[in-house]
Protein backbone atom coordinates (compact mmCIF):
# COMPACT_ATOMS: atom_id res chain seq x y z
CA UNK A 1 0.00 0.00 0.00
CA UNK A 2 1.32 3.47 -0.84
CA UNK A 3 1.17 6.46 1.47
CA UNK A 4 -1.46 7.92 -0.87
CA UNK A 5 -3.68 4.84 -0.48
CA UNK A 6 -3.18 4.90 3.27
CA UNK A 7 -4.33 8.52 3.40
CA UNK A 8 -7.39 7.74 1.29
CA UNK A 9 -8.40 4.60 3.17
CA UNK A 10 -7.78 5.81 6.71
CA UNK A 11 -8.78 9.42 6.17
CA UNK A 12 -5.72 10.80 7.93
CA UNK A 13 -4.88 14.41 7.15
CA UNK A 14 -1.77 15.44 5.23
CA UNK A 15 0.26 18.20 6.92
CA UNK A 16 3.31 18.01 4.67
CA UNK A 17 3.58 16.13 1.44
CA UNK A 18 6.62 14.08 0.46
CA UNK A 19 6.69 11.04 -1.79
CA UNK A 20 3.10 9.76 -1.61
CA UNK A 21 3.94 6.88 -3.93
CA UNK A 22 6.31 5.36 -1.36
CA UNK A 23 5.26 1.89 -0.23
CA UNK A 24 4.24 1.48 3.41
CA UNK A 25 5.60 -1.89 4.45
CA UNK A 26 5.45 -1.74 8.24
CA UNK A 27 4.85 0.36 11.32
CA UNK A 28 6.88 1.60 14.27
CA UNK A 29 5.56 3.36 17.38
CA UNK A 30 7.84 5.45 19.57
CA UNK A 31 8.76 8.91 20.83
CA UNK A 32 12.31 8.41 22.06
CA UNK A 33 14.42 9.30 19.05
CA UNK A 34 17.35 6.97 19.72
CA UNK A 35 14.99 4.01 19.85
CA UNK A 36 13.28 5.04 16.64
CA UNK A 37 16.60 5.75 14.96
CA UNK A 38 17.85 2.24 15.55
CA UNK A 39 14.58 0.31 15.17
CA UNK A 40 12.40 1.97 12.53
CA UNK A 41 12.82 0.45 9.08
CA UNK A 42 12.72 1.74 5.54
CA UNK A 43 9.03 1.91 4.57
CA UNK A 44 7.68 2.03 8.10
CA UNK A 45 4.79 4.28 9.01
CA UNK A 46 6.10 5.98 12.18
CA UNK A 47 3.48 6.75 14.82
CA UNK A 48 4.58 9.39 17.33
CA UNK A 49 3.64 12.53 19.25
CA UNK A 50 7.05 14.09 18.54
CA UNK A 51 6.39 16.83 15.99
CA UNK A 52 9.72 18.62 16.16
CA UNK A 53 12.60 19.19 13.78
CA UNK A 54 14.61 16.33 15.25
CA UNK A 55 11.84 13.90 14.41
CA UNK A 56 12.07 15.08 10.80
CA UNK A 57 15.81 14.34 10.81
CA UNK A 58 15.13 10.83 12.13
CA UNK A 59 12.48 10.26 9.45
CA UNK A 60 14.97 11.25 6.76
CA UNK A 61 17.72 9.02 8.13
CA UNK A 62 15.52 5.95 8.60
CA UNK A 63 13.71 6.34 5.24
CA UNK A 64 10.41 5.75 6.98
CA UNK A 65 7.43 6.15 4.65
CA UNK A 66 5.78 8.88 6.71
CA UNK A 67 5.39 10.35 10.18
CA UNK A 68 1.92 10.10 11.70
CA UNK A 69 1.23 12.49 14.57
CA UNK A 70 -1.19 10.61 16.77
CA UNK A 71 -3.85 12.31 18.92
CA UNK A 72 -3.28 15.40 16.76
CA UNK A 73 0.02 16.08 18.51
CA UNK A 74 1.42 19.49 17.63
CA UNK A 75 3.75 20.02 14.69
CA UNK A 76 6.32 22.80 15.20
CA UNK A 77 6.51 25.44 12.47
CA UNK A 78 10.22 24.88 11.82
CA UNK A 79 9.63 21.11 11.68
CA UNK A 80 6.90 21.66 9.10
CA UNK A 81 9.17 23.82 6.96
CA UNK A 82 12.04 21.31 7.19
CA UNK A 83 9.78 18.38 6.34
CA UNK A 84 8.46 20.18 3.28
CA UNK A 85 12.01 21.01 2.20
CA UNK A 86 13.29 17.46 2.74
CA UNK A 87 10.27 15.73 1.24
CA UNK A 88 9.04 14.09 4.43
CA UNK A 89 5.34 13.26 4.54
CA UNK A 90 3.65 14.11 7.85
CA UNK A 91 0.08 13.02 8.58
CA UNK A 92 -2.15 13.67 11.57
CA UNK A 93 -4.95 11.66 13.16
CA UNK A 94 -7.11 11.91 16.26
CA UNK A 95 -6.45 8.21 16.97
CA UNK A 96 -3.94 7.24 19.65
CA UNK A 97 -0.92 5.13 18.75
CA UNK A 98 -2.67 1.85 19.59
CA UNK A 99 -5.80 2.66 17.59
CA UNK A 100 -3.78 3.95 14.66
CA UNK A 101 -1.56 0.84 14.61
CA UNK A 102 -4.62 -1.42 14.66
CA UNK A 103 -6.25 0.50 11.80
CA UNK A 104 -3.02 0.28 9.86
CA UNK A 105 -2.41 -3.40 10.51
CA UNK A 106 -5.78 -4.27 8.99
CA UNK A 107 -4.51 -2.91 5.70
CA UNK A 108 -0.86 -3.97 5.63
CA UNK B 1 37.23 4.32 -6.27
CA UNK B 2 39.09 7.44 -5.17
CA UNK B 3 38.78 8.05 -1.46
CA UNK B 4 36.33 10.84 -0.61
CA UNK B 5 36.90 13.13 2.36
CA UNK B 6 34.17 15.19 3.97
CA UNK B 7 34.38 17.67 6.82
CA UNK B 8 31.61 19.15 8.98
CA UNK B 9 31.53 21.76 11.73
CA UNK B 10 28.76 20.93 14.16
CA UNK B 11 27.73 24.07 16.01
CA UNK B 12 26.88 24.30 19.69
CA UNK B 13 23.31 23.59 20.76
CA UNK B 14 22.08 24.01 17.22
CA UNK B 15 19.23 21.52 17.34
CA UNK B 16 17.68 22.93 14.23
CA UNK B 17 20.64 21.77 12.15
CA UNK B 18 21.51 18.64 14.08
CA UNK B 19 21.32 15.73 11.73
CA UNK B 20 22.49 17.86 8.80
CA UNK B 21 25.96 16.28 8.64
CA UNK B 22 24.66 12.71 8.87
CA UNK B 23 21.95 13.56 6.34
CA UNK B 24 24.58 14.86 3.92
CA UNK B 25 26.76 11.75 4.33
CA UNK B 26 23.73 9.53 3.81
CA UNK B 27 22.90 11.33 0.55
CA UNK B 28 26.50 11.03 -0.61
CA UNK B 29 26.60 7.28 0.09
CA UNK B 30 23.33 6.79 -1.74
CA UNK B 31 24.68 8.64 -4.77
CA UNK B 32 27.80 6.46 -4.70
CA UNK B 33 25.60 3.38 -4.84
CA UNK B 34 26.64 2.13 -1.39
CA UNK B 35 24.29 -0.61 -0.13
CA UNK B 36 21.26 0.41 1.97
CA UNK B 37 22.52 -1.74 4.89
CA UNK B 38 25.89 0.00 5.00
CA UNK B 39 24.30 3.41 4.53
CA UNK B 40 21.95 2.75 7.42
CA UNK B 41 24.80 1.71 9.73
CA UNK B 42 26.63 4.94 8.93
CA UNK B 43 23.50 7.06 9.30
CA UNK B 44 22.61 5.69 12.74
CA UNK B 45 26.15 5.81 14.14
CA UNK B 46 26.93 9.25 12.81
CA UNK B 47 23.58 10.79 13.77
CA UNK B 48 23.89 9.66 17.37
CA UNK B 49 27.44 10.97 17.55
CA UNK B 50 26.43 14.27 15.98
CA UNK B 51 23.53 14.74 18.38
CA UNK B 52 25.70 13.87 21.40
CA UNK B 53 28.12 16.60 20.32
CA UNK B 54 25.33 19.14 20.22
CA UNK B 55 23.62 18.10 23.45
CA UNK B 56 26.51 17.16 25.68
CA UNK B 57 29.58 18.89 24.31
CA UNK B 58 28.66 22.24 22.73
CA UNK B 59 29.41 21.10 19.19
CA UNK B 60 32.52 19.80 17.49
CA UNK B 61 33.93 18.58 14.23
CA UNK B 62 33.32 15.51 12.10
CA UNK B 63 35.63 14.07 9.47
CA UNK B 64 34.46 11.31 7.18
CA UNK B 65 36.54 9.27 4.77
CA UNK B 66 34.86 7.00 2.26
CA UNK B 67 37.07 4.38 0.65
CA UNK B 68 36.39 1.28 -1.39
CA UNK B 69 36.13 -0.98 1.65
CA UNK B 70 34.92 1.21 4.52
CA UNK B 71 33.57 4.50 5.84
CA UNK B 72 35.73 5.98 8.59
CA UNK B 73 34.41 8.72 10.85
CA UNK B 74 36.17 10.83 13.47
CA UNK B 75 33.91 12.89 15.72
CA UNK B 76 35.86 15.23 17.95
CA UNK B 77 34.60 17.72 20.53
CA UNK B 78 36.03 19.94 23.23
CA UNK B 79 33.21 19.34 25.66
CA UNK B 80 33.38 18.24 29.30
CA UNK B 81 34.45 14.68 28.54
CA UNK B 82 32.81 11.56 29.95
CA UNK B 83 33.50 10.73 33.57
CA UNK B 84 32.52 7.06 33.54
CA UNK B 85 32.66 5.54 30.07
CA UNK B 86 31.44 2.12 31.17
CA UNK B 87 28.31 3.72 32.63
CA UNK B 88 27.80 5.99 29.60
CA UNK B 89 27.89 2.92 27.33
CA UNK B 90 25.06 1.26 29.28
CA UNK B 91 21.62 1.22 27.65
CA UNK B 92 19.37 3.64 29.52
CA UNK B 93 22.08 5.76 31.14
CA UNK B 94 21.67 9.44 30.38
CA UNK B 95 22.53 12.77 31.97
CA UNK B 96 20.34 14.71 29.51
CA UNK B 97 18.41 17.49 31.31
CA UNK B 98 14.60 17.73 31.19
CA UNK B 99 14.46 20.37 28.45
CA UNK B 100 16.44 18.02 26.20
CA UNK B 101 14.32 15.00 27.14
CA UNK B 102 11.20 16.90 26.06
CA UNK B 103 12.65 16.93 22.55
CA UNK B 104 12.80 13.13 22.45
CA UNK B 105 16.43 12.67 23.47
CA UNK B 106 17.82 11.15 26.65
CA UNK B 107 16.85 7.49 26.25
CA UNK B 108 20.47 6.63 26.92
CA UNK B 109 20.57 4.62 23.71
CA UNK B 110 22.89 6.77 21.61
CA UNK B 111 26.29 5.34 22.53
CA UNK B 112 25.01 1.74 22.60
CA UNK B 113 23.52 2.33 19.13
CA UNK B 114 26.79 3.73 17.83
CA UNK B 115 28.66 0.67 19.07
CA UNK B 116 26.06 -1.68 17.63
CA UNK B 117 25.99 -0.09 14.19
CA UNK B 118 29.73 0.35 13.69
CA UNK B 119 32.25 -2.41 12.96
CA UNK B 120 35.10 -0.66 14.76
CA UNK B 121 34.47 1.61 17.72
CA UNK B 122 36.96 3.57 19.79
CA UNK B 123 36.08 6.25 22.33
CA UNK B 124 38.74 8.55 23.75
CA UNK B 125 37.72 10.99 26.43
CA UNK B 126 39.37 13.20 29.00
CA UNK B 127 37.57 15.25 31.60
CA UNK B 128 37.73 18.95 30.80
CA UNK B 129 39.40 18.29 27.45
CA UNK B 130 36.85 16.55 25.25
CA UNK B 131 35.73 13.38 23.58
CA UNK B 132 36.70 11.77 20.28
CA UNK B 133 34.91 8.88 18.63
CA UNK B 134 36.66 6.82 15.96
CA UNK B 135 34.12 4.78 14.02
CA UNK B 136 34.46 2.46 11.06
CA UNK B 137 31.66 0.87 9.08
CA UNK B 138 32.71 -1.76 6.54
CA UNK B 139 31.20 -1.77 3.07
CA UNK B 140 28.80 -4.68 2.86
N1 LIG C 1 30.33 13.87 23.36
C1 LIG C 1 30.00 13.75 24.66
N2 LIG C 1 30.54 14.60 25.58
C2 LIG C 1 30.24 14.50 26.89
N3 LIG C 1 29.40 13.56 27.40
C3 LIG C 1 28.84 12.68 26.53
C4 LIG C 1 29.11 12.72 25.12
N4 LIG C 1 28.42 11.73 24.53
C5 LIG C 1 27.75 11.10 25.50
N5 LIG C 1 27.99 11.65 26.72
C6 LIG C 1 27.49 11.20 28.04
O1 LIG C 1 27.10 9.83 27.94
C7 LIG C 1 25.70 9.69 28.25
C8 LIG C 1 25.09 8.58 27.39
O2 LIG C 1 25.09 8.98 26.02
P1 LIG C 1 23.99 8.36 25.03
O3 LIG C 1 24.17 8.96 23.70
O4 LIG C 1 24.06 6.88 25.14
O5 LIG C 1 22.60 8.82 25.69
P2 LIG C 1 21.90 10.25 25.65
O6 LIG C 1 22.56 11.12 24.64
O7 LIG C 1 21.84 10.78 27.04
O8 LIG C 1 20.43 9.86 25.17
P3 LIG C 1 19.99 9.40 23.67
O9 LIG C 1 21.24 9.28 22.87
O10 LIG C 1 19.29 8.10 23.82
O11 LIG C 1 19.08 10.47 23.19
C9 LIG C 1 25.12 11.05 28.05
O12 LIG C 1 23.92 11.25 28.77
C10 LIG C 1 26.25 11.96 28.51
O13 LIG C 1 26.29 12.02 29.93
MG1 LIG D 1 22.90 10.45 22.71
Amino acid sequence: MTVQTLVEELGWTILTEGDLTKEVTGCYCGDLLSWVMSKAQDGDCWLTVMGNINAVAVAVLTDCACIVLTEHAALDEDAKARAAQQGVTILTTELNAYQAAVALSERL
Amino acid sequence: MESIKLHYDVSADDFTRAGAASGDVKRTLKQLGVSPATTRNVAVAMYEGEINMVIHAGGGEIDVEITEDAIRMVLADHGPGIENVELAMKEGYSTAPDNIRCLGFGAGMGLPNIKKYSDEFKLETELGVGTTLYLTVYMK
